[in-house]
């Protein structure tokens, strides 16, 4: 990372941090290096650390592939006994495996925040707002927040009594983004043509508030905590968000609302979170939570897009 | 300008492919009658291999594309929607060998490891690991039929659709790996911005 990039990425972390700081989330840090274990514990399906490496006892050590499993970590270690709410931030590198020639890195800047202690919806519409104001501070003009819910899904096919190994094949096909898979699995379940025209269009649907019109029954519940979430929201934070029953998140720790950050001057996702209230309890301190981290690198594309006047399309 | 642009595949699917798009009203007029212009601002369309249709599509350089089902196979890391079987365009993809006793099989039952020589590695590397056998994948960009003629390989993984190259060339179909058709694919990003017009093609799809 040369001089020009670097100080452009320093006057982004700037801003991003001056928000944070301002909405009350204080600033932490942990080691690149975490025992295997801690990741395992979190029982994670989907960010598995890709670099391990031994200690001189033989202990196997990983590097972090995201923040949220290491500030669970540390907040059920130093923060068992303070009453919740507890509010924290981060900028710090992660580290992933690449794709062979796509010019991915290793090791890449998440900016992001954990509110801990907070339930739905209060905590999840605070978390949005402090995202909107990190993305407004940052410069970026044309984004969008996709909110979903992980349990959606998952609990419309329960409700139609699907079973448990058909259901991880439907929502393999649903995170692998296979829409004609995932039909041919509906229909091969074999129910009537209403559940099965519901259970198609479910995950199509996206858009704004209307969208959330007219679903009722299993469906109920989720979107009425979206639309509560929607409703604790600012105004130029609430025209932000896109509602999407299809957005389901690959990992494994998300419980409630998920989210996605786009934005029409870059093809790929800028940033994502949502509500993962279990994985506190993994380290002993059952408490909910909800948190974001935006991919700074990719941010810095959206932006430099942005000021080229590039929407998708004509990147 | 439109507000989607779609990636079209030049080769075996182009003909079907502008024939769908005239039917959901676009004009590709000009496209029919121009061999080497790529980009066609006006009516949306751009043209391409069918291999490098998810490439332009994952990036958001074109908001839609049309491709085959065996190409999205071979590229299955790519972070794109597949939205519509289209239909069209169908093929299998095969193991094929010299017609005559099994050489692949001899090669796994006497040497434990077959070659198989395909423009399609990653799917003849999976197919042969779900079905527990080991082989030696040997990639070839040119005509795939004349590796086992010379005994380069004992066998291919190709796709046919008439089955008339492999037959010309001495060649059986051992097993069928897969059906393989026209896709509709679509970017992430695209498909969360852009729903309205992207579900407005899906209806005429529908329609069509």
């Amino acid at each position: 990372m040369l001089p020009d990039e670097m100080r452009e990425l320093r006057t982004m972390t700037d801003r991003l941090r001056g928000v944070f700081d301002r909405s009350g989330y204080g600033e932490v840090y942990t080691p690149a290096l975490e025992y295997e274990g801690t990741f395992a514990r979190a029982g994670m399906s989907s960010t598995q650390p890709a670099y391990r490496m031994f200690d001189e006892q033989g202990n196997v050590l990983v590097l972090r592939s995201d923040m949220t499993v290491p500030i669970a970590r540390l907040v059920a270690n130093r923060y068992a006994a303070s009453g919740p709410p507890l509010r924290f931030c981060y900028l710090a590198h992660v580290y992933r495996g690449v794709r062979p020639q796509r010019g991915q890195s290793r090791e890449f800047l998440q900016a992001g925040v954990e509110l801990i202690g907070a339930g739905a919806p209060d905590g999840t519409a605070e978390v949005l707002t402090v995202l909107c104001a990190a993305l407004d501070a940052a410069g970026l003009k044309t984004y969008r927040v996709g909110v979903g819910d992980a349990s959606l899904y998952p609990a419309l096919l329960d409700a139609h009594a699907v079973d448990r190994e058909r259901r991880e094949r439907i929502l393999d096909e649903l995170v692998s983004r296979d829409f004609v898979g995932l039909e041919r699995r509906i229909q091969g379940l074999g129910l009537d043509a209403e559940t099965t025209e519901l259970l198609l269009r479910v995950p199509r649907t996206r858009g704004g508030p209307e969208v959330l019109e007219g679903l009722s029954g299993s469906l109920e519940e989720a979107v009425s905590g979206m639309r509560e979430v929607h409703a604790l929201l600012a105004p130029s934070a609430a025209e932000r968000i896109i509602f999407d029953l299809g957005l389901v998140r690959s990992l494994g720790y998300y419980t409630g609302a998920v989210f996605q950050v786009y934005d029409p001057a870059h093809g790929v996702p800028i940033g994502s979170g949502g509500r993962y209230d279990e994985l506190l309890g993994r380290f002993g301190l059952p408490l909910p939570a909800v948190g974001f981290a935006l991919n700074v690198e990719r941010l810095h594309i959206a932006l430099a897009g942005e000021e080229r006047g590039a929407g998708a399309g004509d990147a | 300008m439109p507000e989607l642009r779609i990636a079209v595949p030049r080769g075996a699917l182009f003909g079907d492919t502008l024939d769908l798009l005239d039917r959901l009203g676009l004009d590709t007029a000009e496209v029919r009658v121009n061999d080497r212009k790529l980009l066609f601002e006006q009516a949306g369309i751009v043209t391409m291999r069918p291999s490098d249709v998810p490439t332009y599509v994952e990036a958001g350089a074109a908001d839609l594309g049309v491709t085959g089902k065996d190409v999205l196979m071979e590229q299955s890391e790519r972070e794109v929607y597949e939205l519509v079987d289209l239909g069209y365009g169908r093929c299998r993809m095969v193991l094929a060998t010299v017609a005559g006793e099994d050489r692949a099989a001899e090669a796994v039952r006497r040497l434990g490891v077959v070659r198989i020589a395909t423009k399609y590695p990653k799917i003849a590397a999976r197919h042969f690991l779900q079905t527990g056998r080991q082989a030696e994948i040997v990639e070839v960009k040119g005509s795939v039929e004349l590796a086992p003629l010379t005994g380069l390989v004992e066998g291919i993984v190709d796709l046919t659709a008439t089955g008339s190259t492999l037959r010309e060339n001495g060649l059986v179909v051992r097993e069928e790996i897969a059906e393989c058709t026209a896709r509709l694919i679509a970017n992430p990003v695209a498909h969360k911005l852009k729903a309205r017009a992207l579900d407005a093609v899906l209806e005429r799809l529908d329609a069509a």
